[in-house]
């Protein structure tokens, strides 16, 4: 579609355009680069003359004051903290969600009747009742990873009944034909052609993970990273809070790539 | 689910009735847990005592005030990204050239949870509807300005060379060509974009805020007034069921035109 496109354009640019243009062309990943530096210079330029320091930092200090950041009593703990409460949410909406959606997934009665159930569930509007976690669950890492695990499951659950559902029915007549049991069906039949809608679950998954912790992480404000976001807010300390914030992102981007990799991967084998 | 149709009467019905029971178990559970077996009205409130207090919010209109912020702050958030999301990604979509610079660009820093910058909006734009206007415009702008990006980048070069060969000018192709093409999956986009800016709007009200339906449930959870939070929480629901229903309908719509 697009990318035939574009090899198009650029089989017949060479003729007519200078080299670093042409090179430019062959190379969108530079210029690209060259658009991310831009902005950061913009920001860096604005916040240097012309915002004022109290609300906004530039980017070379607040790198140069990441060490600072890390010096701060509590910080490094909350981040790590807010790593472990992830990786476990994850671990558990992985399993929770895998399990349910294999016995939704399985039944073709059970799909009909309990899928319109779970779409329901995930279409609601979950933020609404991240109070209701931290009375029942406390302001400690239960909570977020409660409530980390009631964002991710539902992805993992819902791809995994789907690539249950997708697989072909010939396949299952032929293995009982064959006098294949029904673990033997599931371990050789079933497993093997979930693997790239499971991991297609686990990469959304992570994302409902990563939104739930965070969201939960933010909204105690008396630990852990809340806290510290709302004492850099009231103590007029972007510096800081920019430098947390863009380490928590580090964090998503980081997890996020993971499950990307692992899904393009694993997916790749049917197709 | 294809087999929908072929499926006998009685199964459908029977799901059906399953779906039913599932809910009315849930509810009777709920009863029993409230009532009967006695847990904390603090943790768990009576259905009984939710449904009062939901019927009182709504004939006392409290609502209003509350309904108005949020709304006012999702259709702001909402105009602002599909403003700037259509448009750039419109231009990013006439050249294959600039598909492959922005969009990796833009599909990475969707992959970020965008709200982990609600403090720092927080800070620069204070505690009121502005912070949350923004952080929405900011969340909903990536997936309005990639499913552009998509729909105008894949139209066939074919209908264009052919609407190009026949004498069609820029408007004539923009109107007849381009849109018709990428029409359904903006709307997809923009579909996906009012959703992220409801729950990023109420999310941030959920998190810091003045006024608000999240800052509401919050207020009454800190108060401890556990009923009336159930109420609003099902009101809440009540309102983003709707506005998805209306959603679709629009959406429905669109495809249809």
């Amino acid at each position: 579609m697009a990318v035939t496109g574009a090899d198009a354009g650029i089989a017949a640019a060479p003729r007519t355009t200078a080299p670093l243009k042409h090179w430019l062309l062959q190379h969108p990943g530079v210029t690209r680069l060259a658009v991310i530096l831009l902005l950061l210079a913009i920001w860096e330029f604005a916040a240097r003359f012309y915002l004022d320091r109290d609300f906004i930092s530039p980017p070379s200090v607040v790198l140069m004051s990441l060490t600072a950041l890390f010096g701060t009593k509590g910080v490094p703990a909350a981040l790590w903290l807010t790593l472990y409460e992830i990786a476990v949410g994850f671990v558990l909406a992985t399993v929770i969600g895998a399990g349910i959606g294999l016995a939704v997934g399985l039944g073709r009665f059970a799909h009909r009747s309990f899928m319109p159930i779970i779409l329901l569930l995930y279409g609601l509007p979950q933020v609404t009742i991240l109070p209701i976690f931290v009375l029942v669950f406390g302001i400690g890492a239960a909570s977020k990873i409660a409530f980390g695990v009631s964002h991710g499951m539902f992805p993992i659950m819902i791809a995994v009944a789907a690539g249950v559902q997708k697989i072909n029915p010939v396949l299952l007549t032929s293995a009982r034909s064959m006098g294949a049991s029904r673990t033997q069906v599931l371990y050789h039949v079933i497993f093997p052609h979930m693997v790239p809608t499971f991991f297609t679950g686990l990469r959304l998954g992570m994302t409902g993970v990563l939104l739930g912790v965070l969201l939960a992480e933010l909204y105690v404000s008396t630990a852990g990273i809340g806290y510290f976001t709302s004492i850099f807010t009231q103590s007029l300390e972007p510096t800081k809070l920019i430098g947390l914030v863009s380490m928590l992102a580090l964090i998503a981007i980081v997890l996020n790539e993971i499950v990307r990799r692992a899904e393009l991967h694993y997916g790749r084998w049917r197709t | 689910m294809n087999g929908d149709a072929r499926e006998p009467f009685a199964i459908r019905l029977a799901s059906r009735m399953l779906q039913a029971a599932f809910v009315a178990v849930l509810l009777i559970l709920w009863l029993l847990a409230t009532n009967v077996w006695g847990v904390s009205s603090i943790l768990l409130p009576s259905p009984i005592n939710v449904w009062h207090q939901l019927v009182d919010v709504i004939r006392t209109g409290q609502f209003i005030p509350d309904l108005r912020v949020t709304l006012g702050e999702l259709f702001a958030a909402f105009a602002i990204s599909t403003a700037l999301g259509v448009t750039l990604g419109y231009f990013v979509s006439r050249s294959p050239y600039f598909i492959k610079v922005f969009e990796p660009l833009f599909a990475a820093i969707y992959a970020i949870p965008i709200i982990l910058f609600l403090p720092l909006y927080i800070l620069i734009w204070g505690l009121g509807p502005a912070s949350k206007i923004a952080l929405g415009a900011t969340i909903s702008f990536f997936p309005i300005v990639l499913s552009t990006i998509v729909g105008f980048g894949q139209v066939d070069r074919t209908l264009v060379t052919a609407a190009r060969s026949m004498g069609a000018n820029n408007v004539q192709m923009f109107r007849h060509v381009l849109l018709p093409a990428a029409l359904p999956v903006v709307l997809a986009g923009l579909r996906m974009g009012f959703t992220v800016t409801l729950l990023s709007v109420i999310g941030s009200e959920t998190i810091a805020a003045l006024a608000g339906l999240g800052h509401r449930i919050v207020n009454l959870a800190e108060n401890m007034e556990m009923a009336r939070m159930f109420a609003y929480i099902v009101f809440v629901v009540a309102i983003v069921a709707f506005l998805n229903s209306v959603l679709s309908m629009l959406e429905a719509y669109g495809r249809w035109r």
